[in-house]
This record gives structure tokens, sequence and C-alpha cells, in this order.
């Protein structure tokens, strides 16, 4: 073939054919184009429609508000306030680290929050605003107002932070908020909660969370790409916390802790016709609101370090011997055993032995009391009787008598934290000590003495009953529809009567051992007891308490109801180290119940007046 | 010859398609880029028009003489970009000669008439020499322009003479050797590609891997398409393109407007309208009264189908991120000017394929 010259008609053919080729690529090429949209269309269409939602629309979650407390008389304890936290977004901060450090002299942050600030900012997802500071001062708000425009990036957002307005006097009934920690947050449920979120600590904030948190509502905004939001709607609205209204009386529980002086220990009040608590306090307090946006190591450590143990809620945790305060109740099982009668004496001489054995039971009273009947035994508080009574119930009397009254038994007071404490039995020495019950054990018992760990609350709640003549009101701290129910085992009322008129006799009886306190314008019953914080040796058993240092001296007891008649009001108050009952509690018992009556009963005094 | 009919100075049908094609990327335009884009973009195209209606009057004998000149001419501004071009994105790509040129722009028509040239008078399919002197200067300014460095148009400029050579006729056994050899050295090519480009393809084989830097364009890009679905959220509706996410929108990207606002439907569509104008193209050179009309007609059409393909290959995501824009559809001058005008040069085959029949 001649390599040169030309062929029209072939080289068209050559063409032609070249391009139907080239056509036939093209077309498989463009159906393989389509093959791939279809795929991205059709097929996966569900997963690209999400993609361009999730790009788009973004759910924010508006907090709920959290409930409010108030005392029973509408006093605000705790509230709301608006605060300010400063919060970057690094990818919109130019130099960042310099204006950190700017910032930690103009917010005086702390070498450890700056460091922490540093570790958070390593882990940050993308464009998420880190928080620099929170419930910034006043005064750093409006330095930092002042110079917002040198800090791109960086914004104070306001937001509600939880504020307790009395903070000392409340702290251990209220508790307190704080920020939610790692494993609290996997407990919870996350719609509800925000990993940032704050949520009760202690007290009443932590018992009752579940109501005062709320629901969070749902703010849908559409934004562009470059993040600015083009519209929103709220969603889902909120649902606010609910309102708590406390039984607790603000003046009366001011009155209690002021009461104590300079003593620590714990005071509880309670209504016995409703079980309504009126007062709990526990000595000292601490300023709960330090603790809501994280207390410093430091305050925190002088809180721990203090030796008057600021932190222990000893109203419902604090684990004391009852002492005499449970000669009332061991008064009441032997007259319902009827192994004595209002009308039984007995003659102490200050010593009661058990037959066959060595070891002497003292009266607190050199010498003895001499001759003594129930309303003597519990007015001047004679041991012997008690001891003596006490071995004639046997053990296992005395714990089926106590348990209703819910001694070494949780109250099931509306609060975080309380502690069981214990009951003196057979079987719980056998279960926690595996041993067997010894005679002499139960001789003490009838004191108050031995393996009794008794809460203040506790306390509160079986001089409730014991006020109330065997009506069970449940004690309560928010306001709640009465719930009685009665002592399983019937007793009767001139029995409960004797019972009172001892009460009554320790205070208004010349005999009484808290004579002293006795009021001229009502009638208040009590009974004073001392919790041993150390076993006292053969030779020590008359000294004075009060010459003991301090922190070796016994608790002093005092519980008492008022008016005895028809009593409104019962109080227990452990005064802790204060050696005896009838010096240190038995004052704080008085001035509690004063206030009350002089706030619900100044006619009293009115009368006395003219 | 008496009257002039309408098929002696323009092709009807191409016209009428390429009316069509333009119109339908007026439309997405209008919801890419807003009425702005859309009445600039209508002046280039009518003056993109008037020159192809320009250049279809034109002889194809005229294109044929003047290819050499045409052919050196572009190489030297090649040269000049290389000394004197001005730097952008550290490529020198631009030459400043009163208006900004971009002289890779011209070879995409002066290489396939040179080619085209070259095989003008030789017997097809063309001997060893020839296809010797065809490569040299597909070598040549694929070479130049890689220096610029723009990876992208040197290969989509090599592309366009190989497609000339194609058609010529050149045995398979070579195509399939070349191909062979061409894939046995893509590791050699790679060693002396440049860093950013090694990270483009990096980034085309997985966009996931960087989801915020260099894969934000595709994956945005394949959102946009996917929820899109068959029919489409509607013209102006789409989430993507209105709310900025989709980068680029109205020029690279607009096929992605597209996906997302018409579907797979305004898909089907537009394949069909490039599919009919390409299948147009290919009859006009096969109709064309000499191989140098024959080539050129049938490379641009092949150049035309590669720069779709590439464009609706690279937004969903199958070849890596070059900046193709899509034919007649995105927005911008240059590319609506250069394609309208090889249009006008099949226009011009054309109208003078029936001077020889007399």
């Amino acid at each position: 073939m001649n390599q040169s010259l030309k062929q029209p008609i072939h080289e068209r053919k050559l063409f032609q054919g070249r391009a139907l080729v080239a056509l036939v690529f093209i077309i498989a090429v463009f159906i393989l184009l389509l093959l791939r949209y279809f795929y991205l269309q059709v097929v996966q269409h569900e997963y690209y429609q999400n993609q361009a939602d999730n790009n788009r629309i973004k759910n924010h979650r508006i907090s709920p508000t959290r409930g409010l407390i108030f005392d029973r008389n509408d006093i605000l304890l705790a509230e709301n306030r608006t605060a300010y936290r400063l919060q970057v977004v690094i990818e919109k901060a130019p130099d960042f680290n310099q204006k950190l450090q700017l910032l930690s002299q103009l917010l005086s942050l702390t070498k450890d929050e700056l460091t922490e600030i540093q570790e958070t900012v390593k882990y940050n997802p993308v464009f998420k605003p880190i928080t620099i500071k929170e419930n910034l001062s006043e005064s750093e708000v409006a330095a930092f107002a002042v110079q917002q425009h040198q800090y791109a990036g960086f914004d104070m957002t306001p937001y509600l932070i939880r504020q307790y307005n009395y903070p000392e006097v409340m702290s251990h009934v209220i508790g307190y908020v704080s920020k939610i920690n790692a494993e609290e947050y996997e407990q919870k449920d996350q719609n509800r909660y925000a990993s940032d979120d704050y949520i009760g600590k202690l007290g009443l904030e932590k018992y009752y969370e579940n109501i005062l948190h709320g629901e969070p509502g749902l703010l849908t905004t559409v934004t562009n790409a470059r993040g600015r939001q083009l519209s929103e709607e709220v969603s889902k609205p909120p649902t606010h916390g609910k309102t708590l209204h406390l039984t607790i009386d603000l003046q009366l529980q001011q009155a209690s802790y002021d009461a104590f002086g300079e003593e620590t220990g714990a005071a509880i009040a309670v209504n016995p016709k409703n079980g309504e608590v009126l007062a709990m306090v526990s000595k000292p307090g601490y300023d709960i609101n330090q603790f809501i946006s994280g207390i410093s190591h430091n305050d925190y450590q002088a809180l721990l370090d203090s030796p008057d143990k600021p932190l222990f809620n000893r109203s419902i945790k604090g684990g004391y011997e009852p002492g005499s305060t449970i000669k009332p109740y061991m008064a009441l099982a032997g007259l319902y055993h009827q192994l004595i009668t209002t009308e039984t004496t007995l003659f102490s001489n200050g010593v009661y032995q058990l037959p066959n054995q060595q070891r002497k039971y003292h009266d607190w009273k050199r010498g003895g009391h001499g001759q003594v009947d129930l309303v003597n035994a519990l007015a001047e508080s004679v041991n012997v009787f008690f001891y003596d009574l006490a071995v004639k119930l046997g053990i296992d009397r005395i714990e089926s008598f106590l348990k209703p009254f819910q001694f070494g038994q949780l109250t099931r007071l509306d609060i975080a934290g309380e502690k069981q404490g214990i009951l003196p039995s057979r079987t719980w020495k056998q279960d926690n000590r595996n041993m067997i019950w010894f005679p002499g054990e139960t001789v003490i018992t009838g004191i108050g003495q031995g393996y009794f760990v008794i809460t203040p609350v506790q306390m509160a709640q079986a001089l409730s009953i014991l006020a109330s003549k065997g009506q069970i009101n449940p004690i309560h701290l928010v306001k709640q529809t009465k719930q009685t129910t009665h002592l399983p085992f019937n007793v009767s009322d001139k029995h409960w009567q004797a019972v009172h008129q001892g009460m009554s006799a320790v205070v208004n009886a010349k005999n009484g051992t808290a004579r002293a306190y006795a009021s001229d314008a009502y009638l208040f019953a009590g009974k004073s007891g001392t919790s041993q914080v150390f076993g006292k040796s053969e030779q020590d058993i008359y000294k004075k308490n009060e010459e003991l240092p301090k922190h070796l001296r016994n608790h002093a007891l005092f519980i008492a109801f008022a008016p005895v008649e028809d009593p409104e009001i019962a109080v227990v108050v452990v005064a802790e180290h204060g050696a005896s009952g009838t010096k240190a509690a038995a004052p704080i018992a008085k001035k509690i119940i004063d206030v009350y009556m002089h706030q619900k009963h100044p006619e009293l005094w009115d009368k006395e007046d003219d | 010859m008496t009257k002039r009919s309408l098929h002696d100075w323009m092709d009807p049908w191409l016209f009428l398609l390429l009316t069509i094609l333009l119109g339908y990327g007026l439309i997405v335009l209008h919801s890419a880029g807003g009425p702005v884009l859309v009445e600039r973009q209508t002046i280039r195209i009518l003056i993109g028009l008037t020159v192809m209606l320009a250049i279809a009057q034109i002889r194809p004998e005229r294109f044929e003489q003047f290819t050499p000149l045409l052919f050196i001419g572009s190489v030297l501004l090649l040269f000049a970009v290389l000394f004197f071009g001005i730097t952008v994105k550290g490529a020198k790509r631009w030459l400043d000669l009163g208006i900004s040129i971009q002289p890779s722009e011209l070879c995409k028509f002066t290489v396939p008439m040179m080619v085209s040239w070259i095989f003008r008078l030789t017997a097809l399919p063309p001997d060893w020499k020839h296809i010797f002197g065809a490569l040299s200067v597909i070598i040549l300014c694929a070479g130049l322009i890689y220096q610029q460095p723009d990876l992208g148009t040197s290969i989509l400029i090599a592309l366009s003479g190989l497609f000339v050579i194609y058609l010529a006729g050149i045995s398979w056994r070579f195509i399939f050797s070349f191909s062979l050899l061409a894939a046995l050295s893509s590791p050699v090519i790679w060693y002396f590609m440049h860093d950013y480009q090694k990270q483009r393809v990096l980034m085309f084989l997985n966009p996931e891997a960087d989801p915020l830097n260099r894969g934000w364009n595709i994956i945005q890009s394949k959102i946009a398409i996917g929820s899109g679905g068959i029919t489409g959220k509607g013209w102006q509706q789409g989430s993507q393109t209105q709310l900025d996410f989709l980068p680029e929108h109205s020029t690279d990207f607009i096929l992605s407007v597209l996906s997302e606002e018409f579907g797979f439907i305004g898909i089907l569509a537009l394949f069909i309208l490039y599919i009919l104008i390409i299948t147009r193209c290919l009859f006009i050179a096969s109709q064309a009264k000499n191989t140098y009309n024959r080539l050129i007609c049938g490379a641009l059409t092949l150049i035309f189908f590669v720069y779709i393909t590439i464009n609706a290959g690279m937004i969903s995501g199958i070849f890596p991120v070059v900046g193709v824009p899509l034919p007649l559809v995105s927005y911008g001058g240059t590319s609506v000017l250069t394609l309208l005008a090889s249009f006008g040069i099949m226009m011009s085959v054309y109208t003078h394929k029936k001077l020889i029949q007399q």
C-alpha cells in the first residue's frame, strides 16, 4: 500500500469507525457516571439527607430552672440568680495563648486553673466553647465588658446559678448543688442532664433532685456554613423544677442555731401532731454557696481539717448513745409489760448488782436516791430503778418495744445521707460481734448505754411518738399531707400520762434534774441524758465530766416537749462534749422551746405582764 | 444555489441543543449565584454565541492555513509565561498583556489543530514519522504547561492531541501498548508530582480523613448530591447550596447544585443533552470534507466530553479535585467563550461540507 497517497473514502470510513467506538465509549462512561449519581441520590439518599440536616439543623438544650426552696412561712431559702461565665471558641480566637495570659491577670486565674484550661484545649472538639471562668464577680464582668473588643472569640454568657440565702444556718438541711461529675453523668438520663449541669450533692438538694431539676427544653436552630444562625424555634419548652415548701421555720432554725453559742452539736424541733420538722440544725454549719462553682482546694481542706467538723451533718449522721433520755421509753415498756405500776417503788442505795456477780452498777448520785417511784425515778434519773427494770424486761422485750419508736431504724426523713445507727439486740450482737448477749449488757441498756448508736433524727422521731402518745407521724422536711399510723401495741393512756408526768417532773418538780430551766409561762417536759464518749475507770465514776479535757467529755443530751398537756413541739438537743445533759443541752432546748412558744402563744407572756 | 438556507450559515440542531443547555445552566446558576451572576453570564453567553456564529462563517481552510502560525504563537506565549508570568497561588499561569490571558487556554485549540495539521496530507493511518511529529507537539506544550505548574491542564492538552492521533486511525496495538506504558510509569509520575498535587490525589482517595480542610469540598458536594434524591429539593431549595455548605457552587461545583435541587432526573436530563450534543458533533465530524476538518472536530468533541466526565466525576468523588468547570454550565467567561468558539469551528465545518460535493 502506498503510504503517501490519500484514500479519502477509506479514511472517512476509518474515521467513522473510530468516532463510533468513541461514541460507544462516551455513552458507556455516561452510564457509569449515571450509576454513580444513582448510587448517591437514590441508594444512599437517606444517609446524605441526614447529613444535610445535621449540617444546618442544630438542637440546643434549654436548661430548666431549678426549683426554688421556701421555708414554711414562704421565706426564700434557695433561689437562682444570673451569673456570667467567660467562654472562648478557640477557632475564633487568634493568638489565644497571649489573650489567656492577659485574662489570667484580669480574672486572677490561678496556675492550676490555667493548666486545666490548657488541658481542656487539647481535647476540645472543634468550635465547642471552653469555659475560662465560671461565676464572674461584678468587677470582673465590668472589667471584661470594657475590654471585650480586644478579645475576639471570647464571650461572656449569662446563666442561672443557685444561691442560698441563709447558707450557714440552712447548710445541713439544704445541702448544695455543684457541677455534675463524670460518674454521676453516666448514671443520669443524658436527655435530662448536660455534661456541665448542676446536680444536688447533699441534703434536700440531693434527695429532691428529680423534682427540683426539671426537664430541659430544645431550641432548634438553622445555621449556615459560616455558623450564622438563620432561624430559631423552641421545639420543646423546658419544664422548670418544682418549688419545695419546707416545714422548717427559718426563725426557729436561726434561733436553734444561735442557741448553741460556742457549742457544737445538733438540735431538731418537730411538731408531734404531724411530724413536721420545724428546725433541724447541725452546728457548726458552713457556707454552702462556696460549693456551687467549686470550692478552692485550700478552703475545702480548711473545712476538712477543722476540729469542729463543720461538714459533718450530726442530725442525720451523728451516732450517739441515748443515755438517760432512753429512760422514759424504758418506763413505758415496764408499764406496758406490767412489770411496774405507777405506784411501784424501789429503794436505791446507789449500787445495783446482778445476782451472783461482782460487777457493780452505779447511780450517778453517790449513796443513791432512797425510796423512789416511777415519777421520781424519771425526775431524778435514778439509774438503779432502770437497771432493775431493764433486767426484768430482758433485752428481747426492750428491743421489740423500742424498735417501733424508730431507734436504730432509718426514719426515712426526706434528706439524703441518713445513717441507720444501732438498736442493741441478741441478733445484732451475734451478727456483728459474733458473741452471745450477756445479762450485764441488759443492765446498762436500761440507762441507754452499751451498744446503742442513735441519731438525733431518730431521737426526734421517737420523742414525737412519745409526746403524741403513740401516734406515729413520720418526720419530714417538705410539706406533705399527714400520714398518721400507730404503734403496733396499745399503751394505755394512764401509762402515757405517767411517763409524761415523770418527764414534766424532770423540769418542774423540786427534785427534777432540770429544775433550773422551768418556764414561768408554760409547762414543758424533758429528760436529760449523757452520751459516753469514753468508758470511765472505776475511780472516775463520780468525777465531774467538766474536769476532763473537752474532747474527752461526754456528749450532753436533752429531749423535751411542750406544752405538757398538749404537746406541739418536741425538741432533741445533742451538745457535743457538753459533759452533762442538764448543764449544756437543757438550756439550748429551753431556748428553742421559748422562741417557739413566744411565736405561737404570745398571750402566755401577756398574762404574766398583767 | 439560490436562497441561502439556515443550514448554510449554522447548524440549527447544534445551535438548539446548545441554547437549551446554556438556558438550563442559567437556571441553575440563578439558584447557585443569584441574579447578578446570571446577568453577567448571560452577557458572556451572548458574546460567546456571536463569536460562535462569526467563526461558523469562516471557511475551515482558513483555520488550516493559520494553524502553524497559531501554534507557534501559543508556544511562544507559553515560554513567555514561564519567564514573565504572574504568579498566583504558587503557579505561573497568567500573562499580563494589557489584559490577563492564560496561554494554556489557547493550547486547547492550537494543540489539536497542530496535530490535525500534521496529519492533513498524509495517508491514514499515519506512519511513524508523523506520529513522532504529533507526539513532539503534544509533549512540548504539555511539558511547558506542566512547568507552570498546572498538571490538570497539561493532561487535558495532552489528551486533546492524543485524541487526534486516535481518530487518525493509529493501530489499536499501539494504543494498548502506550496505555500499558502509561500505567507502568505512574509511580514515576507520582515521584515528579508537586506536593499539592500528591495531596489532591491522597485526599481524593480518602476525603473523610481530613473532613475540615481539603476533604470538606468533596464531602459537602456528596451530601448535596445525595440529599437531592430522585426529584431534588426544588429550585432554590437546596440547603447545601443556599446555606453555603457547598463550596464554589457557581463554578466548579455547579453540578452539585443541579443534583441537589433537580435530583437524579435533573442529572439524567443534563447527561442526555450532553450526549445529544456530542453525537451531533461526531456526526458533523464524520460528514466533514477533509482530514483536517474531521480530526479537529472529533478532537474538540472528545475534549468536551472529557471536561464533562472530569467535572461530574470530581464532584461525586470518583476523581480527584481538579479545577475543571462543567462545560457551558459553570459560571465563568473564558470557559464559555473558548467552548462556544470550538463549537463555532464545528459549525464552520458543518456549513462548508457541501462545497466539496458540488
